[in-house]
């Protein structure tokens, strides 16, 4: 009896079994989308985390062996993102006469948010290790980690920070923006992808190509941005 | 698909080559990214070639690519409990600086330069 048990569990701490709850949580959150009439707080990426956060803490496995379990997964993110070239060629078109426009707000939108992120937390108490690791929360993930790590924050907890971040752009960037009176849909996939990253863009292409095209061009010029001006805002801000 | 995947992972290897050798701050598959978006544009290529059939595949499901490094959030519930004020209020706030800096930054150029659009239109 308990030997099956043990076989039953360790069956399901196994890599294949914690794949499968990764794929089912995310089909989840697409059905709970569509039942949901594409709800805005019904994003799949964070019905999954919770639904495998959950499964893991009450299987009692590691995160380290649920990441390597789950590498099959987290590998396409290189792939998807090079895949962002694609509504960006579709609406290349829409790049005339916005080229000077997006360069000169990506990099205000960069300082603005690195300079608010760390002031915000250092106003209301943040540790100095956690003021680092607000820094780059904009960035997407592995830029997130390389430059916290640069700077001496917690790289592990940055890319929570920017998954987090991007989720919460997923669910209120769309919102936000017409509450703001911004409505190029340049300009609004531009403002979602600088600061939620490719999350934001998902949110954005579901909502029309263009902005989904802007965001996923924001994504890569922020990473950028951010890359280059954190070490430089780091000699005044620290 | 498989040829349109193969494809993606080869502009995906050729960034991070090129991020490693000219010692770009930027991650591979970004490189990779603009790479593929200066071919895609100087070969004209079409609706319906294998790049564009794999990679809008890959797009409809780029949340669920997140998942694994998310899931990292179960190591640092107690930390961001304790600290839920400064990094609730520091995301948050620093997020809508940083949404509404670039959208209005953006919009008052194009107006500047002569060019202002509408899209939404009223919503």
């Amino acid at each position: 009896m308990n030997t099956a048990l043990d076989q039953a569990l360790e069956v399901a701490r196994s890599p294949l079994a914690l794949l499968a709850v990764t794929l089912g949580g995310y089909q989840l959150g697409r059905w709970l989308q569509v039942r949901s009439g594409g709800h805005a707080l019904v994003q799949p990426v964070l019905v999954t985390i919770v639904v495998v956060g959950v499964a893991i803490t009450a299987l009692d496995v590691d995160y380290p062996d649920y990441r390597r379990a789950t590498e099959l997964i987290a590998f396409w993110l290189g792939p998807a993102t090079v895949a962002l070239a694609i509504p960006l060629h579709r609406q290349a078109a829409r790049l005339r006469g916005f080229v000077v426009p997006m360069l000169v707000a990506i990099v205000v939108g960069a300082v603005v948010s690195i300079v608010s992120a760390v002031l915000l937390a250092r106003a209301l108490g943040a540790g100095d290790d956690l003021e680092r690791t607000l820094a780059t929360k904009a960035a997407t993930t592995p830029v997130a980690i390389a430059v916290t790590d640069a700077l001496g924050g917690i790289p592990p907890l940055a890319a929570v920070f920017a998954i987090i971040i991007g989720i919460v752009g997923a669910i209120a960037g769309p919102a936000v923006l017409d509450v703001l009176r911004i409505r190029d849909r340049r300009a609004r996939g531009l403002a979602v992808g600088a600061v939620s990253h490719g999350v934001g863009a998902s949110r954005m292409l579901r909502e029309d190509e263009t902005e989904g095209a802007f965001a996923g061009l924001a994504m890569g010029l922020s990473a950028l941005a951010i890359s280059l001006l954190v070490p430089v805002l780091a000699i005044w801000l620290f | 698909m498989i040829a349109g995947l193969t494809w993606l992972v080869a502009f995906q290897l050729v960034g991070e080559f090129v991020a490693r050798v000219a010692d770009l701050p930027v991650p591979g598959p970004v490189v990779g990214m603009l790479l593929l978006f200066c071919f895609l544009r100087v070969r004209r290529y079409d609706d319906q070639g294998s790049i564009v059939r794999a990679g809008t595949g890959l797009l409809r499901h780029l949340q669920l690519f997140f998942v694994p490094a998310g899931v990292g959030v179960v190591l640092y519930l107690g930390l961001i409990g304790r600290e839920a004020l400064p990094i609730g209020v520091a995301m948050l706030g620093s997020w809508l600086l940083g949404l509404a800096a670039v959208g209005w930054t953006a919009v008052a150029l194009e107006r500047l330069l002569g060019r202002p659009r509408d899209d939404v239109g009223t919503v």
